[in-house]
Parts: C-alpha cells; structure tokens; sequence
C-alpha cells in the first residue's frame, strides 16, 4: 500500500491551520490571564480577584476593619489597613510573584503576575 | 569456544527492525548532541523514520521501532529509567496511539505532514500531562504549554516534510523489498 504521495495535502493544511490557530489561541488566552493578576485573600479565603491591568482600589473587610488595595499602572498595594504596625502598607508596591500580608487583619493581597525565575521554569 | 546450543532464529521482519531501530537510534543520538535553547524542545528527528516505517511497513513495524528507539536510545543516554525516560516512553506511546488512529484517515486528504504534526501535538501534550501531573503537581507549567505546542507544531512541519521528501524521492531499503 504505497499512497501516491505530494508534499502537503489539502488534509495536512488543514491539520496545520487548526493547530496554529490552537496555538495562538492558547497563546492569547495564556497572555491575558498570566499578564497579572492580583488575589485578595482574607482568612485565606479568596475575597477579591482583580487584573493588574486596570487602575482600581480594591476594599475588604477583616475582623479589624477595612483594608483597601490599590492597584496602579500595573502595580499593586496595600494603601490603606488598620494593623497597628502598619506593615504591609509600609511594604510599599508589591513585585510580581510576591505578597504583602496584613497579619493582623488577616488580609493578604497576592501580585500574581507570571514571573519565569529558575524555580518554576 | 563452545557454539551456543540456543538458536535464536531471525526472521527477515526482525532485521528489518533492528535496522530501522537502529537508525532511529542513532539519530536520538545525534540530536542529543544539538544544544537547544529550552530544555525539552527537540526536533525530533526520529519521527522521521518511524513515520516511514508506518507508510512503508504498517502500524505494527513502527510500533516495534519506536519503542525499540525510545528504551536502546535511553540506555544509550544513560536515561533508562529516569523521568525524562518516563517523558519520552508515554509521549512515544501516545503518539504511536494517535498515528493507529490517523493513518485511518483518507489518504488522498491527509499526508505525512498532517499525520507528524498530529503525532507531535500527542507527544508533548502527553508529556506536559505527565510532568503536570506527576513530576511538578501543581506547577505552573501549564504557563509554558503555548511554547511548548508552537514547537510541537514547527517540528511536526518540518518532520512531515523530510518524511514526504523521502517517502517520495528516497531509496526504499534494501530489505524493504517485498519478501
């Protein structure tokens, strides 16, 4: 059974163009949903999810009061929090892939942007 | 020396395995051999044989060159055994399911091209399961997989193409010759 054989068949073209179009679809969803995220927990329970692409303030309440998350030109914050210490207010912005925690109040707001480091490459 | 009392007997089909297998092999071996920017992106070269192997000699031929080229070419490498063992023996195996599947497909529509880029997409999605699922469980992973496809679909091209190349303008092998 030796087919007759040319370099590209209709069929294969169309192998080819369904799976670039897989591709680039995976590609554009991966973008928009790894370019930054930023996760609000409160008790460890998700209490807000934002995109870092969109100048907003987030507020949630823990047991001591009002947090309020500012997220800016792509950067995110705990602009507001009632801990005594002030900690995560005075961590300032927060790097992609890291934390602030508010302890006492048992907010912790997560930059989830998709940094490629070493470890989880 | 004594001759041994064990006769093995070889068949045409079995040489014509070995040799096939061995020239899998050794072009594992050679690409080994290429540096490449990111680690699991090979090109794959030994697809090309085996996907010769099924239009010239059938599933099971290319079955039994596959698998002879995924365990020879480990043990060669010093990966027998080993996750990246582990990775290359389900992507082989995946992909040899999904080739049963597509040579069923109409010849006149689909060639080598489509069938090495199918294969290719079974291979490295296999492997991404695999490593998502048990090497790096909730790794981020998935995070790579466009890349990782976009290869897939690059050298699933370029494979389908060396193998129409020669399935069209090659010398058949010595021993392919009807038996």
């Amino acid at each position: 059974m030796r087919p007759r054989l040319k370099g590209l068949l209709p069929g294969d073209v169309l192998v080819l163009a369904l799976g670039l179009a897989a591709v680039a679809a995976l590609w554009r969803h991966q973008a928009d949903s790894l370019d930054g995220r930023v996760i609000v927990r409160v008790d460890g329970q998700i209490a807000a999810q934002a995109s870092l692409r969109l100048n907003r303030s987030l507020s949630v309440t823990g047991p001591l009061g009002e947090s309020l998350v500012e997220i800016r030109d792509g950067r995110v914050r705990v602009a507001a929090d009632p801990s005594p210490r002030q900690l995560c207010v005075k961590q300032g912005w927060i790097p992609p892939g890291g934390a602030a925690v508010c302890l006492p109040n048992r907010v912790a707001v997560e930059n989830a942007a998709a940094g490629y480091d070493s470890l989880n490459y | 020396m004594t001759p041994s009392t064990i006769e093995l007997p070889v068949s045409a089909a079995d040489r014509r395995v070995a040799t096939l297998a061995a020239a899998a092999i050794g072009l594992s071996l050679a690409e080994a051999a290429i540096p490449l920017p990111i680690p699991g992106v090979k090109p794959g070269l030994a697809n090309i044989v085996i996907l010769i192997v099924l239009y010239r000699h059938g599933w099971r031929m290319a079955a039994w060159v596959s698998l002879l080229r995924i365990v020879a070419g480990a043990l060669a490498l010093g990966q027998f055994l080993t996750p990246a063992f582990v990775l290359s023996a389900s992507g082989g195996v995946m992909s040899l399911l999904t080739l049963a599947w597509a040579m069923h497909l109409p010849r006149r529509w689909f060639g080598p091209v489509g069938l090495s880029v199918l294969a290719a997409f079974a291979h490295i999605g296999t492997q991404l399961l695999v490593v998502d699922l048990w090497l790096m469980p909730g790794g981020s992973l998935l995070g790579l997989m466009p890349l990782f496809l976009a290869a897939a679909w690059l050298t699933g091209l370029g494979n389908g193409l060396a193998t129409a190349h020669l399935l069209q303008y090659g010398e058949p092998h010595k021993e392919a010759a009807p038996t």
